[in-house]
């Protein structure tokens, strides 16, 4: 058995987790930047990381009860995400690998989404719905990798609609927000529904549902109800494709959006009507956090995947399938 | 899946009378049934009512798409695309006929290396150059989506039903870079010498100077944002 310490850091969320191969969590501690106004800047994110780096690294220590001697090697979000913020996470698991002696291991943000979502539902070999604020895709393994039967072509789900929310003036996050409203609808307006075989397109959903806003002609509730409607039932839609093609029996939802009562009722449903079992990613697991870093980070390490501090920068652009799973034989 | 194929059958019984009816498929929208309709040997492509999606939005979908797929099979037809005939269509409950193509799927057929595999390419290519030149995407180009008719040999596109009407270089673009996304997926060995067969019939149809545009497009839809590094060398000779 190995112990890891993982550090996420690349979006909003500075996390640091510790966490074992066989799927222990001893510490899970994150903090979450919220812009004051507009969206989340990167610079401004990344120095919020670095003020509270030190803190959240002690705190999850302590959680967990053990000190550095106890700990096999140092786990790092390297990508996909933003530089400032990547830069951030990286920084500190350098700078710890060096001063404590312990192995650098590289974690891929959207893989860990993964392996926390098999950990935490006990499914074995899940079709795999990943959906947050930086992220809109369906993936399994296939040969080796988690390979990509659908994602989004241009902008991320959970951007859609916080920008919707950001825009006619709800808070960040606005998933929770839209959501809230959506359940208070009574009518139905037709908007955009775009599917392109396996992949979806959300940006001229979100430009017509706030040409509709301004127009006055419907009320925010019917304009959230149809957002949210056609955004999941697009998304269901091409997940249904991938399950219909794959043929594997078990699906899942992860990332911050999982939390979405909507989606996941959605989910459930064509599930169902499918004859498949379907389960979310325990919701305290669903936004971005530290332990999924740590736990995959663990099953890497197992595997002997360690870099050298040389090698290991930052890569904003590192997709899924890039990555090789030797952990799942 | 029992319960979705259940359905689709009692309610073909009742609204058409098709006879000695035998599921192919039960896919992601739709059930394939075939069957014998006044005499023919017919498929009838059902699509069931998705539970998961609001009732209103599900009979816009379900309805649109039908009336959108007839239309485009019956021009494709016209404009001398091998497609199956279309034999009969009720919108109101998402139901098409068409004549049903024996042979088997370009997919199976490549992976028993059948010998006339490029030939199959070509003929694709300059099929879906047709379309192409008559304002029409298929939308959902993959090898399951090619069946080799068994009297001709002749590639037959199926299932159009992510099909539109188009003429934007864009949208050619996106067509041809979804195909090719699929033959990297299915035949990763082979898919740049399909793709390659491929764009030579498509080419033969079109012209030099209108494919290098929609090729311009493929690479451009490649290298946005989401995609590697590696995705963006170029995958096909011309």
């Amino acid at each position: 058995m190995v112990v890891v310490l993982g550090i996420e850091s690349t979006a909003h969320t500075f996390g640091v987790g510790i966490a074992t191969d066989k799927g222990d969590i001893l510490a899970n501690v994150n903090d979450t930047y919220v812009p004051v106004g507009g969206g989340i800047k990167p610079t401004e994110a990344a120095e919020h990381h670095s003020k509270v780096a030190v803190d959240i690294l002690k705190r999850a220590l302590k959680e967990a009860g053990i000190g550095f001697d106890r700990i096999d090697g140092v786990a790092v979000a390297l990508g996909p995400g933003m530089g400032p913020c990547l830069r951030v996470g990286a920084t500190l698991a350098r700078y710890l690998s060096l001063r404590y002696r312990k192995p650098l291991v590289p974690v891929n943000h959207a893989v860990a989404h993964v392996e926390i979502s098999r950990l935490t539902t006990g499914f074995h070999d899940p079709i795999i719905v990943y959906v947050a604020g930086g992220n809109t895709m369906i993936v399994t393994l296939v040969e080796g990798r988690y390979r990509v039967f659908g994602e989004t072509l241009d902008m991320p789900l959970g951007n859609c609609l916080d920008t919707f929310a950001r825009e006619v003036g709800l808070s960040h996050p606005g998933v929770p927000k839209v959501e809230e409203l959506a359940l208070k609808g009574k009518r139905y307006i037709r908007m955009p529904y775009i599917v392109k075989g396996q992949d979806l397109s959300y940006s001229g959903l979100l430009t017509y549902a706030l040409r509709v806003y301004k127009e006055k002609k419907y009320s925010l509730e019917d304009i959230c109800l149809s957002l949210v409607e056609n955004a999941y039932s697009m998304l269901v839609e091409v997940a249904e494709r991938a399950v219909a093609h794959i043929g594997k029996n078990e699906l899942t939802l992860t990332g911050g959006v999982a939390r979405s009562k909507i989606l996941n009722k959605k989910l459930q449903i064509m599930a169902q009507d499918r004859g498949i079992k379907y389960k979310p990613v325990s919701p305290e697991y669903a936004g971005d956090n530290g332990a999924m870093i740590a736990y995959t980070g663990a099953l890497a390490f197992a595997k002997n995947i360690v870099i050298d501090v040389e090698e290991s920068s930052i890569r904003p652009m590192w997709r899924i399938d890039e990555v090789d799973i030797l952990w799942r034989e | 899946m029992e319960g979705i194929a259940a359905r689709a059958l009692a309610h073909l019984k009742d609204v058409i009378g098709l006879e000695n009816p035998e599921i192919l498929s039960v896919g992601a929208e739709a059930v394939l049934i075939k069957g014998i309709y006044a005499g023919e040997t017919v498929v009838a492509k059902f699509r069931v009512p998705k539970n998961y999606r609001h009732k209103e939005l599900d009979r816009y979908l379900r309805e649109s798409r039908t009336v959108l797929e007839t239309r485009v099979l019956s021009k494709s037809y016209l404009i001398g695309v091998s497609v199956p005939q279309v034999v009969f269509v009720a919108v109101e409950d998402g139901l098409i006929l068409v004549e049903y193509v024996r042979g088997e799927k370009l997919k199976k057929t490549i992976e028993n290396n059948d010998h006339y595999v490029k030939e199959y390419f070509l003929e694709l290519g300059k099929n879906v150059g047709l379309l192409h030149s008559h304002g029409i995407i298929h939308g959902d180009l993959t090898t399951s989506n090619v069946i080799i008719r068994e009297e001709t040999k002749e590639p037959v596109l199926i299932d159009f039903g992510l099909s539109f009407f188009s003429t934007k270089n864009e949208d050619r673009g996106v067509d041809l870079h979804l195909f090719l996304r699929a033959l990297e997926s299915t035949h990763p060995n082979r898919s740049s010498e399909f793709f390659t067969e491929f764009l030579e019939g498509y080419k033969s149809v079109r012209g030099r100077q209108e494919t290098e545009k929609v090729l311009e497009k493929v690479k451009d839809i490649r290298s946005r944002g989401r995609y590697v590094k590696e995705r963006r060398k170029t995958y096909w000779k011309m």
